[in-house]
């Protein structure tokens, strides 16, 4: 089974639940969506409304910026490290 | 009287309160997150306050204690596919009627407009201005996208609607946003061809203000003019300010429907105080004449206020004006002096007193 662990910036603060999860999911996609399945306020801030990546926000996949675009369709590894951050371009 | 004004931030909410002492600052909130409007509504004293987090998207929070705490609420949000877009900002939000107890409507950039029954736990999109065939020419004014940014209950009437529109015109509901008609009669728009002068879709009303005790009298600051209503806009008439007919900020006096104040710029291409000195214009006789109001207001200054930033209060005295530089001024006899706020503050991106 593939279980990825996440990380988000530090700046979603609260939002975040403390303890770093391994998360099961074969995409970015996927391992969000179970944690957004647990924390839907969190989702917003990550995802806008149609379920897209948000414009200012990064993802890192085992130490590569994955392209905007193409973020949450990745296919993660049964040891994935990924790290959800703010995109620098927002400011 | 006490009164209060909310301030909204490039960096975070600020609560001014006046006592015999003056204004001064009362509470701060959000600080370091662009706040870019908030609403008192008086029908239950809740104060909202909206966001637009820089990487996270538009937010919205309510305090049900003057302030002291807040909580995240729902933002509007537009109906998932169908090429939907996503929601960018809150560009207006306003109390419901005032039989309609813990309703709100809010506008957005792009320009949905959305409606709550229950004091923002959720909100819907008003599909039938969504799909106006007229939408599909609107266009962004200083946004990307067309938005929404002055939405006027008619105190007679709940139901009956107006909605300012950068670019798109203004639109009138009477049925409670079953649907909408055009309200442009009168306008032009001097930024497209001759051919396209007139029509609805390219008007770029600023900002759109009514008088609360006499509701059929309403004024606009337009992109190229001022204008006003006398009958519920089924007809505006341009009036010419002296200084500058540019600007973006109007407030009309809530029970002397033959006064109003207007803060002009120099030009489109400027957008800045004429000859580098802020003034604020006030007609007292429905925009025949105009005086221009220097007084405590600086010189040289390059502030620009946006249309958010002018507000008064329910008697027509009290103005606040916040400015894009983080000035904050306050009158307290209808504009004939300003006080400046000396604390430095951020930009600033709307007013409202309360």
């Amino acid at each position: 089974m593939v279980m990825a662990t996440v990380h988000f910036t530090a700046r979603l603060g609260a939002l975040v639940p403390a303890k770093q999860a391994r998360v099961d999911g074969a995409t970015v996609r996927d391992v969000l969506k179970h944690i957004f399945a647990q924390n839907a306020q969190l989702k917003g801030y990550v995802l806008d409304e149609q379920g897209r990546l948000r414009k200012h926000v990064c993802v890192f996949l085992d130490g590569e910026r994955l392209a905007h675009d193409a973020a949450l369709a990745t296919c993660v590894g049964p040891q994935s490290e990924i790290y959800v951050m703010q995109a620098l371009s927002g400011g | 009287m006490e009164r209060r004004a909310l301030v909204s931030t490039r960096k975070g909410l600020f609560i001014y309160a006046r006592d015999d002492g003056g204004w001064h600052l009362a509470q701060s909130h959000f600080g370091g997150s662009p706040v870019t409007l908030a609403l008192a509504d008086r029908r239950d004293g809740t104060l909202y306050a909206a966001l637009n987090l820089g990487h996270f998207g538009p937010k919205l929070h309510r305090s049900e204690d003057g302030g002291a705490s807040w909580e995240e609420i729902a933002v509007p949000a537009f109906p998932t596919g169908d090429g939907n877009p996503a929601l960018k900002q809150i560009w207006s939000l306003e109390a419901g009627g005032a039989d309609e107890a813990g309703t709100l409507w809010a506008g957005g950039i792009p320009a949905g407009l959305f409606f709550s029954e229950d004091r923002g736990a959720n909100w819907r999109l008003v599909d039938s201005l969504w799909t106006v065939p007229d939408r599909a020419r609107w266009f962004g004014g200083g946004y990307d996208d067309a938005g929404i940014h002055s939405i006027l209950v008619d105190p007679r009437n709940s139901g009956y609607v107006i909605v300012g529109i950068s670019c798109g015109g203004v639109w009138q509901t009477i049925d409670h946003g079953d649907s909408w008609s055009a309200r442009t009669e009168g306008m032009y728009a001097a930024y497209v061809p001759p051919e396209k002068k007139y029509d609805t879709a390219v008007q770029d009303p600023h900002r759109v203000a009514r008088c609360g005790a006499h509701p059929d009298s309403l004024w606009i600051q337009h992109h190229n003019g001022v204008f006003r209503s006398t009958d519920d806009a089924k007809q505006w008439n341009e009036l010419h300010p002296p200084v500058s007919n540019f600007g973006f900020a109007v407030a009309a006096h809530p029970k002397d429907h033959l006064t109003a104040w207007f803060v002009p710029a120099h030009s489109d291409q400027r957008r800045e105080p004429v000859d580098a000195a802020m003034v604020v214009n006030r007609t007292r006789d429905g925009g025949r004449t105009f005086e221009t109001l220097r007084a405590g207001l600086p010189a040289p200054a390059y502030d620009l206020v946006y249309r958010h930033g002018l507000d008064v209060d329910e008697d027509g005295e009290c103005l606040v004006m916040g400015s894009t530089t983080g000035g904050l001024w306050f009158s307290r006899n209808g504009g004939d002096e300003w006080q400046f706020e000396s604390t430095r503050l951020p930009p600033i991106y709307a007013v409202r007193m309360y």
